[in-house]
């Protein structure tokens, strides 16, 4: 058994099993179940770490089985990043929701609403972070559209677990959006394979898709990946649905859920379209670029913590969309910047954004309230989630040295030197916008007078958590360089 | 226009008619059958493609994948309505009330 064929495994049955054993539902089983699903995540990506590392991208053909009709997995640089930050930013949760949900022991109360809570979120988390995997590793469009549909069912589930009415209403949107862009995904799977007759992306790029099938096929399925990454102007169904989500569950959501139909996006137009289209490419830009406006304005607007940092993430997605006209914008090397420059804030951005969602499910678990005025003078209370907030905040706005920065200088520096006036204002607009927004919070929760004397204390895990994830934020910024490394380990791209 | 054609675009007009039904319906039992029938557009679409390989030989793959897309409907069906359920015993209604959107700012 080759290292890829044991820890592509592991990435996408532990978790899956995992989540088989928590539907038990019994307090101990639940904890083990956690421990296990995130001791395998962590262990398959470290594992491919060293295997794409020494080796370059490998496969594993499923029970032996290729192309058509066997599932291929395969796994390069970019698909491990995206495993490697999704089982750190995994591990914390799971450590986060062990103590969120209240003592497990007290599970008995079956019908109640905090009794439900603790009782599905395990295995519907297990079950997405085994769909999430299986997204990275997938080399065929048809085995992504099942993993996406899974990824999709378990997100909405999960948003339905918080016992608002809001909540609800927020999930059945999402479900709706999110199974409406998982068929036109499929659509345009359908139409590739009646003009192609194959479905494995390595088969489709050496087949140089072009003319009016593809181009509707890559239309359709951009469409619907836009809708679930919630690319502006489909991001309304977004911050009640992130916002409205028991705290672990906004962290998860926000930061890896939608990072899943990114990835799809990127791997279709790049390693299967070879680029696609100029026009094409500066379409998605202009959009990310309206998206980073839209959201942090909106950002700047809003009353409560939770939607705040809900539209920052509208707005930080924008940035990734920023990335795609400047990758094919001018020689190799300023192209590999905007590469290597992108996929830092995508890592950062979930490292970052779990942070600070899971710093403000500790502040309004202490208030029990989630409206900023509410958490006045938290800082004075909470001391170690309002650092992480703060540290995940400044990652997000850009400042050194985290790795935010180091993401937003590699952009700013591709779109420079390729001449591109337009987007260095967009890019560097939009920080300030983020700063500002973060200092909105950072005052709320500084002032003094206020600082509540009422408050319900923390649990010491739960401010763990949030504050581990934080500085794995800034430590990325200082390892760049192997992090970069290890992203053009196979990168299919045209220079 | 060949047959494999005519199945191609009477797919992707099925397809069509469910997504309108999904934007203009506002009921959610409307809305989860018409994410149905979305899916039954793509299924026609599949089902036809083998007529692009060597005529009377049968191509698996297609066949394989619409099996497959039909269990993933069931689930996400049965999700879909034990949500609505949800909702209409939420709010009253089996409607999805108007969206809190961008130009209100709190929540």
């Amino acid at each position: 058994m080759t290292p890829f064929e044991l820890w592509t495994s592991v990435a996408v049955f532990g978790p899956l099993l995992a989540a088989v054993l928590a539907l038990s539902g019994r307090p101990r089983i639940l904890r083990i179940a956690l421990a296990t699903g995130s001791a395998s995540a962590l262990a398959a990506a470290l594992g491919l770490w060293g295997a794409v590392t020494h080796e370059g991208p490998g496969r594993h053909l499923l029970g032996g089985w290729g192309q058509p009709l066997g599932i291929e997995l395969w796994v390069d640089g970019f698909a491990t990043a995206m495993l490697l930050v999704t089982a750190v930013v995994g591990s914390a949760i799971s450590l986060y929701s062990l103590s969120y949900f209240g003592d497990l022991s007290e599970l008995s109360v079956r019908e109640s609403p905090a009794g439900r809570g603790a009782r599905y979120f395990a295995p519907l988390w297990l079950l997405l972070w085994s769909a999430l995997n299986g997204i990275y590793l997938s080399a065929d469009l048809f085995n992504l559209y099942v993993m996406l549909e899974i990824l999709g069912l378990a997100a909405a589930a999960i948003v339905t677990l918080a016992v608002t009415t809001q909540a609800t209403v927020a999930g059945m949107r999402y479900l709706i959006v999110s199974l409406v862009g998982s068929l036109f995904f499929l659509l345009g799977v359908a139409l590739l394979y009646v003009e192609y007759g194959v479905l494995s992306l390595e088969a489709l790029a050496a087949a140089e898709p072009a003319g009016p099938a593809a181009a509707i096929a890559l239309v359709s399925m951009t469409v619907g990946m836009a809708m679930k990454t919630a690319l502006f102007p489909f991001h309304a169904w977004l911050p009640p649905a992130h916002a409205g989500a028991p705290a672990p569950g906004s962290a998860l959501l926000s930061a890896l859920v939608v990072k899943g139909s990114f990835f799809i996006l990127v791997r279709l137009w790049f390693a299967v379209y070879g680029g696609g289209t100029e026009g094409g490419l500066f379409v998605l830009g202009l959009l990310g670029a309206g998206a980073i406006l839209w959201g942090s304005l909106l950002a700047l607007r809003q009353t409560s913590l939770k939607r705040l940092i809900a539209y920052s993430t509208v707005a930080q997605l924008g940035y990734l969309f920023v990335m795609f006209p400047l990758l094919l914008g001018g020689s190799g090397e300023v192209n590999a910047d905007a590469w290597s420059g992108g996929m830092l804030l995508l890592l950062s951005h979930a490292l970052a954004k779990a942070a600070m969602f899971l710093a403000a499910g500790n502040m309004s678990y202490a208030v029990a309230e989630d409206s900023l005025p509410a958490i006045s003078g938290i800082a004075h209370r909470l001391p170690v989630s309002f650092f992480a907030f703060g540290l995940g905040g400044l990652s997000l706005a850009g400042l050194p040295p985290s790795a935010g920065f180091l993401g937003k200088w590699l952009l700013l520096r591709s779109a420079i030197e390729s001449g591109a006036w337009g987007w260095v204002v967009v890019i560097a607009g939009g920080g300030l916008l983020t700063l500002g927004y973060v200092i909105l919070v950072l005052r709320y929760a500084l002032d003094r007078k206020d600082a509540p004397d009422d408050y319900r204390p923390v649990p010491r895990r739960m401010e763990g958590a949030a504050i581990l994830l934080a500085l794995v934020a800034v430590v990325l910024g200082v390892r760049g360089v192997e992090v970069v490394a290890l992203l053009q380990q196979g990168a299919v791209f045209p220079w | 226009m060949t047959s494999l054609d005519l199945y191609t675009v009477a797919g992707a007009l099925i397809f069509a008619l469910g997504l309108h039904a999904v934007l203009v319906r506002g009921h959610l039992f409307w809305k989860v059958l018409a994410i149905n029938v979305m899916g039954t557009g793509i299924f026609l679409v599949l089902l036809a493609a083998p007529a692009r390989s060597t005529p009377g030989v049968a191509d698996p793959v297609p066949q394989a994948m619409v099996l497959t897309g039909i269990v993933v409907a069931v689930a996400a069906t049965a999700l879909a309505l034990g949500v609505a359920l949800r909702v209409t015993a939420r709010t009253g209604a089996p409607f999805l009330p108007d969206p809190d959107d961008d130009r209100e700012g709190g929540g």
